[in-house]
């Protein structure tokens, strides 16, 4: 079968989600992945970065449901009806989410462009609450890579965080 | 001789942090415009050869495609290499996409698709079919070290060895001591975490405006304006926001010829974003083979060194870097023999990566210093400190300053140095062999010519501008942070402009320069504002500084004041007024000191102590521990200076341990070109990490005292790893990455 002729008769999709609490309806096709529809023209939520495509990095990042996921694996028709988090719906330039601040605060980060799928994935790990030790942050957070080498900083500045939310078992853990 | 910092100094949290935390920081494919197009290379799979027939049919009938482009319809761009070369260029001829049948290197582009979004740029240029008559590549240093050769041409003269001195081959053959090995490290590839990407937005008359990844807008402006005949006025660049570079945005990349050539020809839009297996076939760090000879008399004090490296290039351009000559300086030695080759591979073009060639030449150098010291038995660090010198013997310079004792003392104490056992595999833990080594590092301390502007407003506002660039640098804070003291206000009042090819000339980013260059044009740029706000105030009625020179005054709290009398001065606002201005503005340029540099050389300097835990069966290592001693002159902010060490020290710790592009010699293919199978450092990897900062005054260096940060911290790293794997489990590798593989086939030499 001719290909482009495939591409071209494949239908589209409708879709919707709602991306950081504000409704969003779509026509997709279905090769669309998350990423590339947070990225589009359409949307331009361009904080959820693009760094391989294929899972490997932890760029792209984002929360479905308070859940951490890599938004390039995931084609965007399967997740109708969902709740999605990026990096601009935890906080933003003056109103800053606790992890966010505490990511500028320890210097966890260089050129940024890991840095918001950091946060998402250090927001995942909270909600996971697995994370008991400075050696399980790094574990846990081994899905994301910086190439700039801020791991000690990121390490730092979520167990911060952690250290900081009196319930947590972090704390517990830690005295 | 500074001010009394006041913000200079301070560990300022980055003034764009916000910005990159939240999202709203844009890089370069994030720029939009309605109905813009979007470009998909496709990519050639063989590693030299010709291209026989290439049918882009099924590409051009794809939904969605707008044109393909190949050899075959390119539009005509420069001719003339000239054009080609941009500012950071090496000897040669410059890649040019597109040109002709020739396939120099696996991932080559051979088709360029334009279509109306991405997915269909993509699938399209998935159907590109190319036929090739294939070449027999040659793609191992291994094999091609032995049709080296010296570079006809130079790309810098320093690059390139000094003569010899003394006789190091008689010292060698005489001394009572003398180690002589073979080190090899395989290529690597910088792997920013943004992808390489041009957004190019085609304005009215045909004037262009790009979002460019690159370390330098300017020499994007000027690339583009080369090869397409362009008037500089037409085009401006920017790079607010750079995801990370090492060296690798150093020189324009041919997907942003690609994005102005079809934007260009088709009067539109256009956006192209590589993919990251594409990232693998642009520059890279050399493979190299180095061999170190030492020799010592019986307390260790070298009597001859001898360096002979060869590193790959490519087909087309001669790419030259410092590796060497490092051997000829970092130690006293009277004799010494230095040689430095290339050997042609069917790759691209290899170019900067951080630290390019201190890396790799002080890595050998470092890890022969170690075998050495085991020779001559003595403690490594000793070995060292007994063999400083204040002085570079290869230029017969001095040195502008050289605080490496500290480096070497307050690094051993923090990191427990003295409690070393030194015999090898003397120290446990549990299952694990334990290790203990250390290395010294290197790196030149340059400045380049740089401009820069600031303007002062009547209310205490701020606005400094040069092109300059922040790869993840610090930059935007460090600046903010001179002008901030200069003008006595808090760092939210000063708006830092750079990353902009219409901003008063800088470089690229690269060297380790920028807070020396910019951040003496920005400091300069500012006390010209307060020279001419005191020519200002001289004029007034009555005016209390109407005798002060531009040497006795400052600002203080909106008042230009005596410095020696705070009481004695004028509102800023009131001189303005009287002036009738809202503002001063101006513009600054420094260069390095010629005279200066006739006389003195400078250099950064570290020591970098590391513990190993090496599982005794599996031969798997963890770096359990680093301490980064680092002499680089004034720190300007101790929080993002150390931000770039922990930088060096974890590239450092993917070239001792995992990072290689592994290639198919039989195709000449790269097999790993992905982040799953090329290993960069993961956080589990990375452990405790110490920074030191020792005092270290230069006056020379540069005129903010800065000597610049972001290649010292990887140099010597991989040493230092290599020497306590050594150290843990009595195994000398001298190929890197040191994988498990390694460590298990090699013997137990002690």
């Amino acid at each position: 079968m001719d290909t482009a002729l495939a591409h071209s008769a494949f239908p589209t999709s409708p879709l919707s989600l709602t991306i950081n609490g504000k409704a969003h309806s779509f026509d997709i096709h279905p090769w669309t992945t998350l990423l590339d529809l947070l990225r589009s023209d359409d949307l331009q939520l361009t904080g959820t970065k693009k760094g391989c495509d294929h899972g490997q990095c932890g760029a792209c990042t984002v929360l479905i449901e308070g859940e951490r996921i890599n938004s390039c694996l995931k084609l965007a028709v399967t997740l109708d009806g969902r709740e999605i988090t990026t990096i601009e719906g935890l906080g933003a330039p003056g109103n800053m989410h606790p992890i966010q601040t505490a990511f500028v605060e320890h210097d966890a980060f260089q050129c940024g462009y890991c840095t918001p799928g950091q946060i998402c994935s250090a927001v995942g790990l909270v909600n996971e609450g697995h994370a008991h030790s400075r050696e399980e942050i790094r574990e846990l957070m081994s899905g994301n890579l910086c190439r700039c080498g801020a791991y000690t900083n990121i390490a730092d500045a979520i167990e911060d965080v952690l250290g900081k939310q009196g319930t947590h078992p972090y704390r517990e853990a830690a005295e | 001789m500074f001010n009394q910092s006041k913000i200079v100094g301070l560990p300022v949290s980055r003034i764009d942090g916000p910005l990159k935390v939240t999202g709203q920081a844009k890089y370069a494919a994030e720029h939009f415009e309605p109905g813009m197009l979007f470009g998909s290379i496709a990519l050639a799979t063989i590693a030299s050869g010709r291209i026989t027939a290439i049918d882009t049919k099924a590409a051009e009938r794809f939904p969605g495609v707008v044109k393909v482009y190949t050899h075959e319809n390119r539009p005509k761009l420069a001719y003339r290499d000239k054009k080609w070369k941009d500012e950071v260029a090496v000897p040669g001829h410059p890649f040019r996409p597109l040109e002709n049948d020739r396939v120099l290197f696996d991932g080559q582009p051979v088709a360029f698709v334009v279509a109306e979004t991405p997915e269909a740029a993509r699938d399209a240029a998935a159907l590109i079919r190319a036929d090739y008559a294939t070449d027999e590549p040659h793609t191992d240093i291994i094999a091609e070290q032995h049709n080296s050769y010296e570079p006809p041409v130079a790309r810098m003269k320093q690059f390139l060895p000094p003569p010899p001195r003394g006789d190091a081959e008689a010292a060698f053959a005489s001394a009572p001591h003398k180690i002589s090995a073979d080190y090899v490290i395989e290529g690597e590839h910088h792997n920013p975490m943004e992808l390489f990407a041009a957004t190019v937005l085609f304005e009215k008359d045909g004037e262009l405006t790009i979002h460019d990844k690159t370390q330098g807008s300017q020499n994007s402006r000027d690339h583009v304006c080369g090869v397409f005949g362009l008037d500089p006025e037409k085009v401006l660049v920017k790079n607010s926001f750079v995801g990370g570079a090492f060296g690798q945005g150093l020189r324009p990349k041919h997907h942003l010829v690609l994005a102005v050539m079809a934007s260009l020809d088709l009067s539109r839009s256009m956006k192209v974003e590589m993919t990251r297996r594409e990232m693998f076939y642009l520059t890279w760090r050399p493979s190299s083979v180095q061999t170190v000879s030492l020799a010592a008399d019986a307390q260790g004090h070298l009597l001859s060194v001898m360096h002979h490296a060869v590193h790959a290039t490519s087909r087309y351009e001669d790419y030259q870097e410092n590796v060497a000559n490092w051997t000829g300086l970092a130690y006293k030695c009277e004799n010494a023999k230095l040689s430095y080759e290339l050997a042609k591979l069917d790759m691209a073009t290899p170019g900067d990566m951080r630290a390019p060639g201190a890396a790799t030449g002080v890595t050998a150098l470092e890890t022969a210093m170690d075998e050495l010291a085991y020779e001559v038995g003595v403690d490594p660090v000793d070995l060292r400190v007994r063999n400083f010198i204040h002085r570079d013997q290869n230029q017969d310079k001095a040195i502008t300053s050289k605080a490496l004792h500290a480096c070497y003392r307050e690094g051993a104490t923090r990191f427990g140095w003295s409690k070393r056992s030194p015999a090898p595999r003397s120290m446990r833990d549990g299952h694990d062999l334990v290790g203990w080594g250390m290395a010294g590092g290197i790196w030149e301390a340059t400045m380049a010519p740089a401009e820069a502007t600031a303007q002062l407003f009547a209310d205490g506002k701020v606005i400094i501008a040069a092109a300059a660039s922040d790869i993840g640098t610090g930059t935007y804070t460090i600046l903010g942070q001179l002008a901030a003291e200069e003008f006595d206000v808090p760092i939210e009042q000063v708006t830092v402009n750079i990353g902009e090819s219409a901003l008063p000339k800088t470089g690229v980013q690269g060297g380790s320069w920028t807070a020396a260059s910019t951040g003496s044009a920005v400091q300069k740029a500012a006390k010209t504002v307060i020279k001419t706000l005191l020519g200002h105030a001289r004029e007034m009625e009555d005016s209390p500084l109407a005798k002060a020179s531009e040497d006795q005054v400052v600002i203080a709290e909106g008042r230009l004041v005596l410095e020696a009398n705070h009481q004695t001065g004028i509102a800023i606002a009131d001189i303005m007024h009287a002036a009738g201005l809202s503002s001063i503005e101006e513009h600054a340029k420094v260069a390095p000191d010629m005279m200066s540099m006739m006389t003195f050389a400078a250099y950064s300097h570290s020591a970098v102590f590391v513990e190993v835990k090496v599982d005794e069966d599996l031969g798997i290592v963890r770096v359990t521990r680093v301490v980064s001693a680092i002499a680089a002159g004034r720190i300007l902010n101790p929080k993002t200076a150390r931000s770039q060490i922990f930088g060096g020290v974890v590239m450092g710790l993917g070239m001792a341990l995992h990072e290689e592009g592994m290639i198919d010699h039989r195709t000449g293919r790269i097999m790993n070109h992905n982040l799953a199978e090329y290993h960069v450092p993961a956080h589990a990897d990375i452990r405790d990490i110490e920074v030191i900062f020792v005092d270290e005054d230069d006056d020379k260096a540069s005129p903010i005292g800065v000597k610049g940060l972001g290649e010292i911290g990887i140099v010597g790293v991989a040493a230092a790893v290599s020497n306590a794997i050594f150290h843990a489990t009595g195994k000398r590798i001298r190929t890197f990455p040191i994988t498990v593989d390694k460590i298990l086939e090699s013997e137990t030499v002690q």
